[in-house]
């Protein structure tokens, strides 16, 4: 009987064969926290472990609300960086031009590897499945204990695999394959499972079009979530791999699953995920025309170059007609931006421009909402209150919708502007 | 153990940013203040009259979204006895242990269960005991019971590296 990604990879970290259902306890490769280092590090002197277990396997990223917005956080900032000195911390990202969104950061960087065991204070850790490594998310008070031990226990999960074919028609793109796997398991479909991502579509996929799947593997509770380690992900991390530790793994074709989806892309019509969940599917068609106050392109889930680049083919030589805040998910990309002229669109386009960071999405300072007001957004949660104020309304979609929205000041279809 | 409580109930995917929204993730940093706060974006007579040894009962996927600890702390903090709930989403489920806050699952309790209702978890026999009837739920898997006797990760690991 065939394993699954799960089953190999938590093998491979415990030493020894392992099945769905049982409890492993693992060496973790990489640890990531960002702008809750500094809380984590304060639950870690509660220990009383004096030194972390490896502090080569750490990596501190600031990004939740950068430069600091209030005494608060820059008093977090500063503990962080207090501790980095102590510790000997060899990753450090702080407010720089170095940095950006942790989960971009991370895989730029060459942490996010094929096979890795990587542990995150942050739910969106599980889009490093797009380099096949198994990533997820923790609270602080387990990222604490994994410093002090350098050991997470782990109950091997089930897996659900999903396999992609066809292609993407005009004017549709990952995110709204996403959106529409959420909307049909919910927001619990995959709760505490594994999401194997298989098919040739997924082949065809770029790296940042499997990020955006592997992002919103939490969105349907999901453990992690994963791609296939292929050519295009060994050619990614060539000459940048942090760790000779990697292995390419994949789950065999005779692997169980608890569940098996199958998607064909030619299907697919442009969604959104009304407020204020994530599950709440709706196909392009019945919410155009919906009025929105702001529209945001950016976060973990979809500010990479070839987002904005999609973006930007949309607003070129027009104007948006309300408030769209646009933020690159790290300075790479946006000088990368720059290089392209991308900038200068969004600019001309009259498009605010961020510095790279998690910006609106959680509510933590800029881009906040008002009472009454919507708005689109590339982002992976539309909770209540989760742009900051509970009374306002948040739409999730791609880019390219984002962009046509944008332009229209009401929820628009990408396919009528391209 | 046994906790009696009187029970606050909310429905499905009740997520972390209502329970411990966002924007006070790193303004909020005692655990008093964060009990002020809870549910704040969910129910504010919640948050203006909880009181020490009420229980929570939620629908299915209580917790899910944001991994923020928080979303556990303040309702700890808050004295809420126990959270029942048909399921719970994976980090949150892993925090209430690793915090020291007792978690239930049993759809069949929830179902069951109206608000303002008085419910006893009787953790020794491993029932929900309500005036509508007695529910029992599955015992803890061995590897979360170490956490739970020993009040959560913390304690934990300290007891296990041999620190006071």
């Amino acid at each position: 009987m065939g394993k699954t990604f799960a089953e190999k990879a938590l093998g491979r970290a415990a030493g020894h064969e392992v099945k769905a259902g049982e409890i492993v306890t693992v060496e973790p490769d990489f640890c990531m926290s960002h702008d809750n280092s500094a809380p984590i590090a304060r639950t870690f002197r509660k220990i009383g472990v004096k030194n972390v277990w490896k502090p080569e396997r750490i990596v501190f990223i600031l990004d939740h609300a950068v430069p600091a917005p209030s005494d608060d956080h820059a008093v977090n900032h500063k503990e962080t960086r207090q501790f980095v000195a102590e510790q000997g911390i060899t990753h450090f990202y702080d407010v720089s031009s170095k940095g950006g969104v942790c989960h971009q950061v991370m895989c730029e960087e060459g942490f996010a590897l094929p096979g890795l065991i990587m542990i995150g204070s942050d739910s969106h850790t599980c889009t490093y499945g797009a380099f096949g490594a198994f990533s997820t998310g923790i609270g602080r008070s387990e990222m604490a204990a994994a410093w002090a031990t350098g050991q997470i226990w782990f109950k091997v999960p089930e897996s659900l695999k999903v396999t992609v074919k066809g292609s993407f028609r005009p004017g549709v793109a990952a995110k709204d394959l996403i959106l529409t796997l959420i909307g049909d398991i919910k927001a619990d479909g995959a709760d505490y499972m594994s999401v194997e991502f298989h098919g040739p579509a997924i082949e065809a996929m770029s790296i940042a079009e499997r990020m955006t799947l592997c992002n919103m593997g939490i969105e349907m509770g999901a453990k992690n979530a994963v791609c296939p380690p292929d050519a295009k992900v060994l050619a990614a991390i060539r000459d940048k791999a942090r760790t000779d530790r990697w292995e390419a793994l994949w789950a065999d074709d005779d692997a169980v699953y608890a569940k098996e989806l199958t998607y064909d892309l030619d299907n697919l019509v442009p969604c959104v995920a009304k407020p204020h969940t994530v599950d709440n599917y709706a196909a392009i068609d019945a919410v155009k025309g919906t009025p929105i106050h702001q529209a945001f392109l950016g976060s973990c889930t979809n500010a990479r170059i070839e987002d904005l680049r999609a973006a930007a083919a949309i607003l070129k030589g027009k104007e948006v007609a309300v408030r769209t805040i646009v933020i690159p998910a790290s300075w790479k990309i946006y000088r990368q931006c720059m290089a392209e002229g991308l900038i200068e669109t969004f600019l001309d386009a009259g498009c605010v421009i961020a510095n790279p960071g998690c910006g609106p999405c959680m509510g933590n300072h800029e881009g906040i909402l008002a009472p009454g007001e919507a708005c689109i957004s590339t982002a992976n949660r539309n909770f209540k209150g989760r742009m900051g104020n509970k009374e306002s309304f948040i739409y999730l979609a791609s880019p390219l919708t984002v962009a046509a929205s944008a332009l229209k000041g009401e929820i628009a279809d990408p396919r009528e502007v391209l | 153990m046994k906790i009696t409580g009187k029970v606050w109930k909310y429905g499905d995917d009740v997520n972390t940013d209502v329970i411990f929204p966002g924007k006070y993730t790193y303004t909020i940093k005692e655990r008093s203040e964060m009990a002020k706060v809870a549910l704040e974006d969910l129910d504010p007579e919640f948050t203006q009259n909880a009181k020490a040894g009420d229980i929570i009962v939620g629908g299915k996927n209580w917790g899910c979204g944001s991994s923020r600890e928080q979303a556990v702390s303040c309702l700890k903090e808050r004295g809420i006895g126990a959270i029942i709930a048909k399921s719970f989403a994976r980090i949150y489920y892993r925090n209430c242990f690793n915090e020291g806050l007792p978690i239930i699952i049993s759809p069949d309790a929830v179902e069951a269960i109206e608000a303002g209702d008085e419910v006893t978890v009787d953790f020794d026999s491993g029932k929900v005991v309500t005036a509508r009837g007695e529910f029992p739920f599955p015992p803890y898997p061995d590897f979360v019971k170490g956490l739970i006797e020993d009040g959560g990760l913390i304690p934990h690991v300290k007891k296990s590296l041999g620190l006071k």
